[in-house]
């Protein structure tokens, strides 16, 4: 027969007791686990690029994706101050989250700027004001011609005009978003680096090229409907964008590329800030910096989302060592001739910017006519 | 006595009225009147601020484009319209007058599985489905014929606009048409009246208000949707509800997309007003 067991009131007690006093312990334990909300480009805040960080430092990221810098803008002047803890915004943004406060100043001797692949990130646009330091580059990647290797030969995409090939009407696609694709338009026209400072008759005749284009053009879509377009091969060629979607398609084997061509190309950055009164500010600094490491920069040029080129000499070498077929696929090895570092130093990249002589609203009014064109 | 009974009732049914006046009030009422403080606001470094500024109104009627996109969706949503009720009626038909009951119940039951489903991931099944190298191609492509393209044209924004509208349509239809008096058809027949000739003189008339209904949903539904003109559509051109995508994440531009927006609920009311008063002008 098996005894019943009652507990005794002296031992409910102790029980009890024991409970109360090691609840403080529990509730250490679990105020532990930071929680840091993140404001980035899709992918920034995935497992496969935080979670060992989380796993090591016992935080959580809960990451508020956008698309396009006047997005990322617009949603972090909707939320109270202090909303975001970390900020990765494209580098032509940096300043505007500056001049509106968002953001806190960094301690460049944190970081290792030392390391940069190029000289130019040390002191990158924008990110320093005043000798102050406001944001740091973590990864940058270039946007150019991007096609179906099928349809578009590699001699074809040395120019911006394949875009214009007869047998690619209506096969031609936009990432939606005004600043790379006038961008490139601006670079088809022959402005080079004065491709954001436009005055009026270059604006002109920049939309003017623009509107030929039309016809060619079968799309405009966001990062799903470019991903999708470029793999179903609904859509030949993209313009827009770069190896940061067709990377992704072509490590799967779709017959895609992004080269940069004769005309140049642009630059994408992207930068981590602090943001403004966030209590967690030391611990988003160790975020920064381990996404700054070798390991963290690996894991930048391998995120799945979308790839991007590392910014550091010993994250290089590292995804070198650690996937060389990826360090090649993405030309990041010496002697490349299509290496990212080389085509900047060769004056052949421009950094993405913002419009000098006219406002981000004239662009996007521009786009909006320039879609709803026939 | 009489008075006490009547107090009564009046918070018997004000009791069950207040949770609708409640609901749309919050959900609906103050929103829309914070839309219109809105459409008012200023924007200055990416920032709405609250003033009184008619120049929301007059940069977004007076631009050319926003005509254009205006009486395009108002074109494809009348086209949605009309394509989903006739498209409809056949099946409608079929389960009201020829179906047996446990047929009916069981077709409600699989119109009804839809919407089991997100709308976005059947627009995206839809992709695979319309892609030059999708379903359809392949099989066009046996025959010889194809590759055509479907996906990124207003085909596409259509097929999307269909599969949001036609089996909420085809349910109201076959409701509408469960409720034609048998007897009225049958009187038809017996005074001579044609199968064909009984459906336009005597079933619609009867069912006039449930298509009326049904079409004022399609209309509603299609006028505002954003997901198949963008990801079948492929925006191009761009409708009312791209517009207000394109304007509000674009340099935080929430007062003239508020604009876009109460210009699309003018239009929806006016649209949904009109139907309804026909649909019940002859009952009056």
């Amino acid at each position: 027969m098996s005894k019943i067991l009652v507990p005794t009131r002296r031992e409910l007690l102790k029980a009890g007791a024991a409970s109360v006093l090691a609840m403080p312990f529990v509730s250490r334990a679990w105020a532990a686990v930071t929680e840091i909300n993140m404001l980035a480009w899709y992918g920034h805040g995935e497992p496969d690029v935080v979670a060992e960080f989380e796993a090591a430092n016992n935080v959580k990221f809960k990451p508020k994706y956008y698309a396009g810098g006047d997005n990322m803008l617009a949603l972090i002047a909707q939320s109270p101050p202090g909303t975001y803890d970390v900020i990765l915004s494209d580098a032509e943004f940096v300043q505007q989250l500056n001049a509106a406060g968002y953001i806190e100043e960094l301690n460049a001797a944190d970081y290792p700027f030392d390391d940069m692949v190029h000289e130019d990130f040390k002191k990158f646009p924008g990110h320093w004001k005043d000798g102050k330091l406001y944001s740091v580059m973590v990864r940058f990647g270039l946007l150019g011609v991007s096609y179906n290797t099928k349809a578009v030969s590699d001699a074809e995409a040395e120019s911006y005009k394949c875009f214009w090939k007869p047998e690619l009407k209506g096969k031609v696609g936009h990432f939606d978003w005004h600043l790379p694709n006038l961008g490139q338009l601006s670079l088809y026209n022959g402005n080079g680096k004065n491709l954001w400072n436009l005055d009026k008759g270059q604006w002109d005749k920049l939309k003017a090229t623009a509107k030929t284009l039309r016809p060619q053009v079968g799309g405009f879509f966001d990062y799903g409907g470019t991903f999708n377009g470029l793999k179903t091969g609904e859509m030949l060629a993209m313009a827009g964008i770069g190896d940061w979607i067709t990377g992704v398609l072509e490590r799967d084997g779709a017959p895609v590329k992004s080269v940069i061509p004769k005309e140049g190309g642009i630059q994408f950055t992207e930068s981590y800030s602090i943001g403004k009164g966030t209590p967690k500010a030391a611990i988003v600094k160790k975020f920064i910096q381990y996404m700054l490491s070798p390991e963290g920069q690996v894991k930048s040029a391998n995120m799945a989302a979308y790839p991007a080129n590392i910014v550091t000499n010993k994250g290089r070498k590292a995804l070198q060592d650690k996937n060389p077929k990826e360090a090649k696929r993405s030309n990041q090895v010496d002697g490349s001739p299509l290496d990212p570092v080389k085509l900047i130093k060769d004056g052949r990249i421009q950094y993405r910017d913002i419009p000098k002589q006219q406002s981000l609203e004239d662009w996007n009014d521009f786009w909006q006519e320039y879609k709803s064109a026939s | 006595m009489n008075g006490q009974k009547a107090r009564r009732t009046d918070w018997y049914a004000i009791s069950w009225r207040i949770p609708l006046i409640v609901w749309q009030g919050l959900f609906f009422i103050g929103p829309l009147v914070f839309m219109v403080a809105m459409s008012f606001f200023v924007v200055k470094n990416y920032r709405m601020e609250a003033a009184f500024d008619v120049g929301n109104w007059v940069k977004t009627l007076g631009r050319p484009i926003f005509w254009d996109s205006y009486f395009l969706t108002l074109r494809l949503a009348f086209g949605a319209t009309i394509l989903t009720t006739l498209a409809a009626f056949p099946a409608s038909f079929f389960l009201s007058f020829h179906a047996s009951e446990t047929f009916r119940r069981w077709a409600v039951f699989f119109l009804i599985i839809p919407f089991f489903t997100s709308y976005l991931v059947r627009i995206f099944a839809w992709q695979v489905i319309l892609a030059q190298q999708g379903v359809i191609n392949a099989g066009f492509s046996i025959f010889g014929l194809g590759p055509y393209t479907m996906l990124n044209t207003m085909f596409g924004t259509l097929v999307g606009y269909l599969t949001l509208c036609l089996p909420l349509a085809i349910i109201l239809q076959t409701f509408a048409l469960n409720g034609v008096d048998r007897r009225l058809v049958e009187a038809a027949h017996n005074l001579g009246c044609g199968r064909f000739h009984t459906i336009f003189a005597v079933i619609l008339p009867l069912a006039k208000t449930g298509f009326v209904v049904a079409a004022v949903f399609c209309f509603i539904l299609s006028f505002g949707d954003f997901v198949a003109p963008y990801y079948l559509g492929g925006s191009k051109p761009p409708t009312l509800s791209i517009m207000i995508i394109d304007t509000s994440k674009s340099g935080q531009q929430w007062p003239r997309a508020a604009v876009v927006a109460l210009m699309m609920i003018v239009t929806l009311m006016v649209v949904a007003f009109s139907a309804i008063g026909y649909a019940y002008r002859r009952r009056r």
